[in-house]
């Protein structure tokens, strides 16, 4: 994975990048010992790590605006980061930026039960925001499997998903406003409690900007009541095939479930003998579908998936008919990714979507992919909105493990793309997918994308190295040849 | 210029803009015109319409995704999604009528465009909640594209955000993909009179916090449900709030039951589905506060405010203008206003949104459009226009 070369001038000024940043931020809210450090050097995606030039930790938004001004006026790169939980890189230091953490953003500034939102600080983090209104039978729906360490500020900024988003959307639709800083200092407060706006949606092309535009400070988020009933029916399909369909059935028949989750063989295996969960051993493809909401219609359609599930040739259909009974379900899903560190030193989650009436083909052919590169793959997905998550079993002690690890998760995102899919659906593209974005965007699509970071950060200083794989200048980027002259066009009907 | 330009193939609008480049020419671009009068072009512009650039490209009900034309009508795609038992779940108005041009001829392309929304706003979202991607062409003559065709999707900037709302002033879409959701197998309304605004709207936000799912959460005064074509409205003599429940039969008469249990204070009434299809319809359009009044004289606006604080705004407003009728919808977070005509409308009615944070657009007034130059955001918003326009010809 190549990075920017680092500036020699930068690394130079580092003694006077630091003193510049104790001048704004006191106390022990800049961090430049190699030691305290350490800590930063990577997130999620811990494959790949860098050390950065200094951390520093502001606690107010006029630091952070100090911060960013400071910056953009000495040219000095800046990665933001929230919890450092990105599974993408999107908070992979780079070794001539500063990593502006926003830990301290900690506190939930008020919960507002009649406007049904809760406006937070970027530090808080995702599960906090629902304990918060936990005891009021409110909570915040988007639930990223990391949600008990993930911060908000790094859920918009990645527009994390989770395994509700079927039903309850993404960050992008759970969001009111936001308060931001661009790389210049201003500070803008967009939305607020009201919906939409009369100009353009910052807010919207914020979400999912992967720290690329600006940073956060405060977030507006939609909190919704807690359905009173939650449950769960597993079902055990002998051909993978007829899983996949009845995937398809259940929503051609209307019904969306709160959680759609789909695992094969080597995933139903591994998870069953780390938590033994119940699963049946004799099946190539395990559904858990989840429905929510009032007690009677949770009830009425659980019974009509049970019943799509038989026609479409299910060996095993259980309902949950307790609440243990349904978190035991669940146990071996979100178990999964742990259960599969127990049987390989290493694994890389994938994260592409396809369209679901092609799963069966691509999990046949990601298994040719398998035999080809040497490595195995197990595969975990949110069946219902078609989001792959396979894992690649891999050492990364080993050298060539790794780069035949890399070359198969490209294969893989490749594969998304060619049947209609994407590279990414909600872990975001970081450093990971950064170099497979041309696979799918044309230059074209990239530079108009391109175009929309300059409006915001004209200097490429915020998290630099992320996302497009090769950042074209804004001067370059906007410049405009016009042919001269009538350019006809007589077939074209007008009255 | 007093043609419309009407391309049929995107790159039909490639030479259009390519040519307005060349001539220095500006462009206003529009779906199907029905909903020309929201948007004047403040300079001479050459009209561009995408009506012929429609039809269904592909449609797939299990994958919940349709892409279209721009110019598709939305009547014709609710009619398809119909045949499939699915919808487009934000409820698109249709302001044809209000804005005196045709009944259901709104395209695809406008309605996202203006991002517009009906009742089931507050909980399925806008038209940019169900905008998964596209195909455009910017200021510079490039035709791009943006998003995907699957429904979870974080693979760049979420362009389909910023072309959402922004009314022709950044790109000519040509081809759209949206998100398509089951429609409910049955509806059911409980209306409850109400005789003042904040005490509907506080009863509204109470039900909406409940845990029975309401789709739908509005209020109508007395003089403007008297113009309902729901007898159960029109007869009381009273203002109205109305709670909507979708879903599986079961379920819908379960939830209203406990709506009625909880808010109904013995004096409730219930709509089935073909009545209730007929009160949410009309309440999508702000039928009630138009139909049978005489245009000219009279003003409509749209306001987005927080819910809770929907009547204080009103309550403000009608201390300083006379005869003013409000429809509150989301909630009490969206609240059409008719009122006298009056140029000094727009300043009033920014003021006390302003109060409280929200926004608000004129849809047939007098006063235009009211857009800050100074801000932060509005030196940020101009550079954006600038990424996909750089010499400003879309109008």
């Amino acid at each position: 994975m190549q990075m920017p070369p680092l500036d020699p001038a930068i690394l130079e000024r580092r003694e006077e990048i630091v003193r510049a940043l104790r001048a704004i931020v006191p106390g022990d809210g800049v961090i430049d010992d190699a030691e305290s450090m350490r800590p930063y050097e990577c997130d999620a995606l811990s494959a790949y790590r860098q050390m950065p030039l200094v951390v520093v930790l502001p606690e107010t938004v006029e630091q952070v605006s100090a911060i960013l001004r400071y910056c953009q006026e000495t040219g000095v790169k800046v990665v933001p980061r929230g919890a450092g939980t990105s599974l993408s890189g999107g908070s992979m230091p780079v070794g001539d930026a500063i990593l502006l953490g926003l830990g301290k953003f900690n506190r939930i500034l008020e919960v507002d039960y009649a406007n049904r939102c809760a406006r937070v600080q970027p530090g808080v983090t995702n599960l906090a925001i629902s304990k918060a209104v936990e005891a009021d039978g409110f909570y915040y729906a988007p639930d990223p499997s990391s949600q008990i360490a993930c911060s908000i500020g790094g859920n918009v900024a990645e527009n994390s998903g989770g395994v509700h988003c079927l039903k309850y959307g993404l960050t992008t639709n759970n969001l009111l406003g936001i308060e931001m800083v661009l790389m210049s200092g201003e500070v803008l407060r967009i939305g607020g409690k009201h919906l939409d706006t009369d100009d353009y949606d910052i807010l919207g092309v914020m979400t999912g900007s992967e720290g690329l535009l600006g940073v956060v400070t405060e977030v507006t988020v939609r909190i919704l009541r807690r359905p009173t009933t939650a449950r769960a029916v597993l079902l055990g399909f002998p051909d993978e095939a007829d899983a996949a369909n009845c995937v398809a059935a259940v929503i051609g028949a209307g019904i969306i479930p709160a959680g759609m989750e789909m695992m094969d063989r080597d995933a139903i295996h591994c998870a069953e003998a780390f938590v033994k969960a119940g699963y049946p051993m004799d099946v190539d493809g395990l559904l858990i579908v989840e429905l929510d909401g009032p007690q009677v219609e949770v009830d009425h359609l659980v019974d009509r998936v049970a019943a799509i599930a038989r026609e479409h040739n299910a060996s095993t259909v259980r309902t949950s008919s307790s609440e243990a009974e349904r978190l035991l379900f669940w146990a071996g899903r979100k178990a999964a990714f742990p259960a599969v560190g127990q049987i390989s030193p290493d694994y890389m989650c994938l994260d592409g979507s396809v369209p679901r009436r092609r799963l069966v083909e691509v999990l046949a052919r990601m298994r040719e992919l398998s035999k080809r590169h040497g490595l195995r793959v197990v595969n975990v997905f949110h069946a219902g909105d078609g989001n792959l998550h396979p894992l690649i079993l891999f050492d990364a002690n080993n050298p060539d493990e790794l780069r035949r690890c890399e070359e198969f998760g490209a294969d893989i995102l490749r594969l998304c793309v060619e049947v209609g899919g994407v590279l990414t659906g909600e872990h975001g593209v970081g450093i990971e997918k950064r170099d497979l974005m041309g696979v799918q965007f044309e230059q074209i699509d990239l530079d108009q994308q391109m175009r929309v970071k300059c409006a915001f950060d004209p200097d490429h200083l915020l998290n630099p190295g992320k996302v497009f794989p090769r950042l074209r200048r804004c001067a370059e980027l906007g410049r405009l040849t016009v042919l001269q002259g009538k350019i006809p066009f007589p077939d074209l009907p007008r009255f | 210029m007093s043609e419309i330009l009407e391309p049929r193939e995107p790159r039909d609008v490639q030479h259009i803009v390519e040519w307005a480049l060349g001539e220095g020419k500006r462009l206003r671009i529009e779906g199907r015109g029905s909903k020309r009068a929201l948007h004047a072009a403040s300079e001479p512009a050459q009209l561009v319409s995408l009506r012929r650039l429609a039809g269904v490209i592909e449609y797939q009900p299990e994958e919940l995704v349709l892409t279209a034309r721009a110019g598709t009508r939305i009547a014709d795609i609710e009619a398809l999604l119909a045949q499939r038992n699915q919808m487009l779940a934000f409820e698109p108005p249709d302001l044809g009528a209000i804005l005196g041009g045709a009944d259901n001829d709104g395209s695809l392309g406008g309605t996202i465009a203006c991002n517009l929304a009906g009742p089931r706003r507050i909980s399925a979202g806008a038209a940019r909640d169900h905008f998964l991607g596209f195909q455009a062409t910017n200021g510079r003559g490039e035709r791009f594209k943006s998003g995907g065709k699957v429904v979870k999707n974080v693979t760049g900037y979420d362009l389909s955000k910023l072309l959402a709302g922004s009314r022709g002033t950044l790109a000519i879409l040509d081809e759209v993909t949206i998100k398509v959701m089951p429609a409910p197998e049955a509806t059911g309304t409980l209306l409850v009179p109400c005789a003042a605004d904040a005490e509907a709207i506080a009863l509204l936000c109470r039900a909406m916090g409940s845990a029975h799912d309401v789709s739908g959460a509005a209020y109508l005064p007395a003089s403007v449900a008297a113009r309902s074509l729901v007898d159960e409205l029109r007869r009381p003599g009273s203002g109205m709030t109305a709670l909507r429940v979708e879903g599986v039969t079961p379920s819908v008469q379960a939830r209203l039951a406990a709506l009625e249990q909880a808010f109904g204070g013995g004096r409730s009434k219930m709509l089935d589905t073909l009545e209730s299809r007929r009160l949410w319809r009309e309440l999508r359009d702000a039928r009630p506060l138009w139909a049978g009044t005489p245009s000219a004289a009279r003003e409509l606006w749209r306001l987005s405010v927080p819910p809770a604080a929907g009547a204080e705004v009103v309550a403000r407003l009608r201390a300083g203008t006379a005869a003013i009728e409000p429809i509150y919808d989301w909630s009490g977070g969206l609240i059409w206003l008719s009122m006298a005509t009056d140029a000094g409308n727009g300043e009033a009615i920014r003021a006390a949104v302003s109060a409280c944070g929200g926004h608000c657009t004129p849809i047939r007034a007098s006063s235009e459009r009211h857009t800050d130059t100074t801000g932060p955001i509005a030196k940020l918003s101009q550079r954006i226009r600038e990424s996909f326009d750089p010499r400003g010809i879309f109008a």
